[in-house]
């Protein structure tokens, strides 16, 4: 691993990661897991984990702790840098020509149409992570339970997320 | 997050106008990217040009940054211990409720037609059966949007 490359890996899921930090799940995977081999499938669960424990968006996130993981502080500025260039250089050239861009064409047309997209990306995420996360009846009955309380409470999510976990150290240890 | 960032720059900084705010949002979206930074991007950008873009940008990733750093020196250090290992293998499960509790919620917006219905469950089996790359499945759905709006 160079930083040129965790640059660039970076940049490349920055620059498809539409529709939410939890669609560009599978995007991480294919590249950091599958592709470049730098995580496993195991680390790749706690990757997410982490990326969803914190506040903040996801793919910033992933992009910041695959980083520090593999190249300490610097690896973690480079690969947050990295997931953060593409938006913002879109931004930057969108923001310029804005009054030409009436009515906003493309965000009414193309990227509706991402919408199908992204739900197939999140469901292949939640296949993946329940693939190789939920391994036994303990698991079923936490995501089943953390399900109902998501759904039918107003309540923030990273204490779902946490509560659970506490319930994993309960059952697990 | 959106009326926490617009309150601030807004309402109480005066920085950008509610209409300027608005077009930012509708940049925000069509870009991809986390959109608190995008908005960050082009707030910065309208206050002050690109310098401007890429200081309001470190100011809003900085504090996840921050957290995602010290949360990775302890957790790199301490992962092996079972009380940690118990944690994670419990709070998988929850993502997954969460991931779902996202398909039901976009869903039910996104897959309205069966046009729609068609296009997800399609690229859901490219996905998962043929292991297409996810860049793929974003292709094909902008092309396909190309194309069913050209015959509308």
């Amino acid at each position: 691993m160079t930083f040129v490359q965790l640059f660039l890996a970076f940049a490349k899921i920055g620059l498809f990661a539409f529709g939410g930090g939890f669609a560009t799940l599978p995007l991480i995977e294919r590249e950091i897991v599958i592709g470049l081999q730098w995580f496993s499938h195991s680390e790749f669960l706690e990757l997410v984990a982490i990326s969803e424990l914190t506040p903040g968006p996801i793919a910033i996130n992933a992009a910041t702790f695959v980083g520090y993981k593999l190249g300490g502080v610097w690896g973690s500025a480079i690969a947050t840098m990295g997931v953060c260039l593409p938006s913002v250089t879109l931004i930057l050239i969108v923001a310029h020509f804005l009054h030409r861009l009436e009515g906003n064409i493309w965000a009414d047309g193309v990227v509706r149409s991402l919408r199908p997209a992204v739900v197939a990306l999140i469901a292949a995420a939640a296949y993946s992570v329940a693939g190789r996360g939920i391994t036994d009846i303990w698991g079923i009955i936490i995501a089943v339970a953390s399900f109902a309380v998501l759904r039918t409470r107003k309540i923030n999510p990273i204490l779902v997320l946490i509560t659970a976990g506490i319930a994993g150290i309960i059952v697990y240890l | 997050m959106l009326p926490l960032i617009r309150n601030e720059v807004v309402e109480k900084r005066k920085w950008i106008t509610s209409s300027d705010f608005t077009d930012g949002i509708a940049v925000s979206q069509s870009v991809p990217g986390a959109i608190a930074l995008n908005i960050a991007a082009f707030v910065g950008n309208r206050i002050s040009g690109n310098l401007g873009a890429i200081v309001a940008v470190i100011g809003s990733a900085l504090p996840s940054f921050i957290s995602i750093v010290v949360i990775s020196i302890f957790f790199l250090r301490f992962r092996e211990l079972s009380m940690v290992q118990g944690f994670f293998k419990g709070a998988t499960p929850a993502i997954v409720a969460l991931l779902v509790g996202a398909i039901v919620d976009i869903g039910k917006d996104a897959l309205k037609g069966y046009k729609e219905i068609i296009i997800a469950t399609g690229l859901l089996l490219l996905l998962l059966c043929l292991h297409m790359h996810p860049v793929l499945a974003i292709v094909i759905a902008a092309i396909l949007g190309l194309f069913v709006r050209r015959q509308l």
